[in-house]
């Protein structure tokens, strides 16, 4: 066992964890922040999708130890003071889900994609850039007009 | 998976001290290794985490090549405006691997040491003649790819950069296995100033050059150089997803798309 201290929805926190514990277990089991979800746990559904450092990544794929210092962002730390972040509030308007299961993940993904492609995205886009997150309910089609509607939302916010 | 002791090494002589230790085994960024282990297709006894080596993220232009550091990421070399200046098609094949989140993650010397069969940059590598700098020496790309999984690297040799010639002229082309995404083949081909290569990923056991192909378009670089190039099934794989036969035919396709894209890109002055 190891201690590794990082910065999770801005707070400081430290853990005890194994070489093998990953950064989606040491989020879930050690943090209780179960907003993060383990689909495939085979990196390809993208339902464990936290921003480390500032950048989307597969939480199931990520070793907690490597995580010491770094800074995590995950669907828990999105709103602001009671108030949904722009993203969140576009998927519930567009009511961009079925079961709900992939909507973290999509949420956090598609604020990454934002970060990298800017707010105006087009169809195209959005559908190219959601490669890595999986819906098996197919419910993709509020997903991409929620993200074009989140994407213009955050320029406006 | 199994449990491992974890090391995350400050500089590049420690890496290499713990990474000669036996059952040991580097990681960039885990893209592959990870869910090997988790799989538990593998297991090691430690491994030594290289991310806190920050000296080998960069990409820089040296002369008439683009040197790539063995941590960067593939989102960074697709974005680069000097790798797109330069090769756009480099540019390209990394903005093509795996997803967005993947590509957040994943590190060009990690995908080559790793020498995945359908991986993408062993094909860039290997098709635009690229040179592999490790803590120990240099190694050509075509001395670089032995075999299925396999490279030349020594045990506790580490990539630190890859050294890749600008080309006149470049393209990858692949298709993509529906569900998994990678390459069922890929193609990249190069016109430089000392001939044409044209290397294949996703077909065999680890990437090739086609040697025929190579010679017709040494000639004359242009899609129709290729007709008539018989690619022979023989020695490449076959599995549920697809048969050696059709693996050629692809080959054979993504080799003309490929130089048709390059001419179009030569000739639209990229």
């Amino acid at each position: 066992m190891a201690t590794v201290s990082l910065t999770v929805n801005g707070q400081r926190v430290s853990a005890e964890v194994e070489g093998r514990t990953l950064l989606v277990q040491l989020l879930r089991e050690h943090l209780n922040l179960t907003g993060t979800h383990v689909g495939c746990d085979t990196s390809q559904c993208g339902c464990c999708t936290v921003h480390l450092d500032g950048k989307g990544v597969k939480s199931c794929t990520v070793l907690a130890l490597a995580c010491e210092g770094a800074t995590v962002t995950t669907i828990e730390g999105l709103a602001r003071g009671g108030e949904l972040h722009p993203m969140q509030a576009a998927f519930r308007e567009h009511h961009a889900l079925q079961c709900g299961f992939c909507t973290p993940g999509m949420i956090m993904s598609a604020v990454d994609m934002v970060s990298r492609k800017g707010h105006d995205l087009d169809e195209r886009t959005v559908r190219e850039q959601l490669e890595g997150n999986i819906c098996r309910c197919t419910g993709y089609h509020n997903i991409v007009k929620a993200i074009q509607a989140g994407a213009a939302a955050m320029k406006r916010s | 998976m199994y449990d491992f002791s974890y090391h995350r090494p400050v500089s590049l002589a420690a890496a290499a001290a713990i990474a000669a230790r036996d059952g040991y085994k580097l990681l960039a960024g885990g893209m592959s290794l990870i869910p090997a282990l988790k799989l538990r297709l593998a297991r090691y006894s430690g491994l030594v985490d290289l991310g806190a080596l920050g000296g080998l993220r960069g990409i820089a232009r040296e002369g008439n090549a683009i040197v790539i550091g063995a941590l960067t990421l593939h989102a960074e070399v697709a974005a680069s405006p000097e790798v797109a200046r330069a090769i756009p098609a480099l540019a390209a094949l990394a903005g093509g691997i795996g997803d967005p989140l993947v590509r957040n993650r994943g590190t060009i010397g990690g995908s080559i040491a790793n020498a995945d069969p359908a991986a993408d940059y062993p094909a860039g590598v290997l098709g635009l003649g690229a040179t592999v700098r490790t803590n120990q020496r240099e190694i050509a790309a075509d001395d670089f790819f032995t075999g299925l999984f396999t490279t030349a690297l020594q045990p506790s040799e580490i990539i630190t950069a890859v050294r890749f010639p600008i080309p006149q002229a470049a393209a990858y082309c692949k298709h993509r296995q529906p569900a998994s995404r990678f390459a069922l083949a890929g193609v990249f081909v190069a016109q430089t100033a000392a001939g044409a290569r044209v290397a294949v990923t996703g077909a065999g056991p680890s990437a090739f050059r086609l040697a025929e192909a190579e010679a017709a378009l040494g000639k004359r670089f242009e899609a129709s150089a290729l007709d008539g190039i018989d690619i022979s099934p023989r020695a490449l794989n076959s599995d549920i997803h697809a048969s050696a036969e059709y693996r050629a035919r692809c080959v054979q396709v993504m080799a003309r798309r490929a130089v048709l894209k390059a001419c179009e890109d030569r000739a639209g002055g990229r």
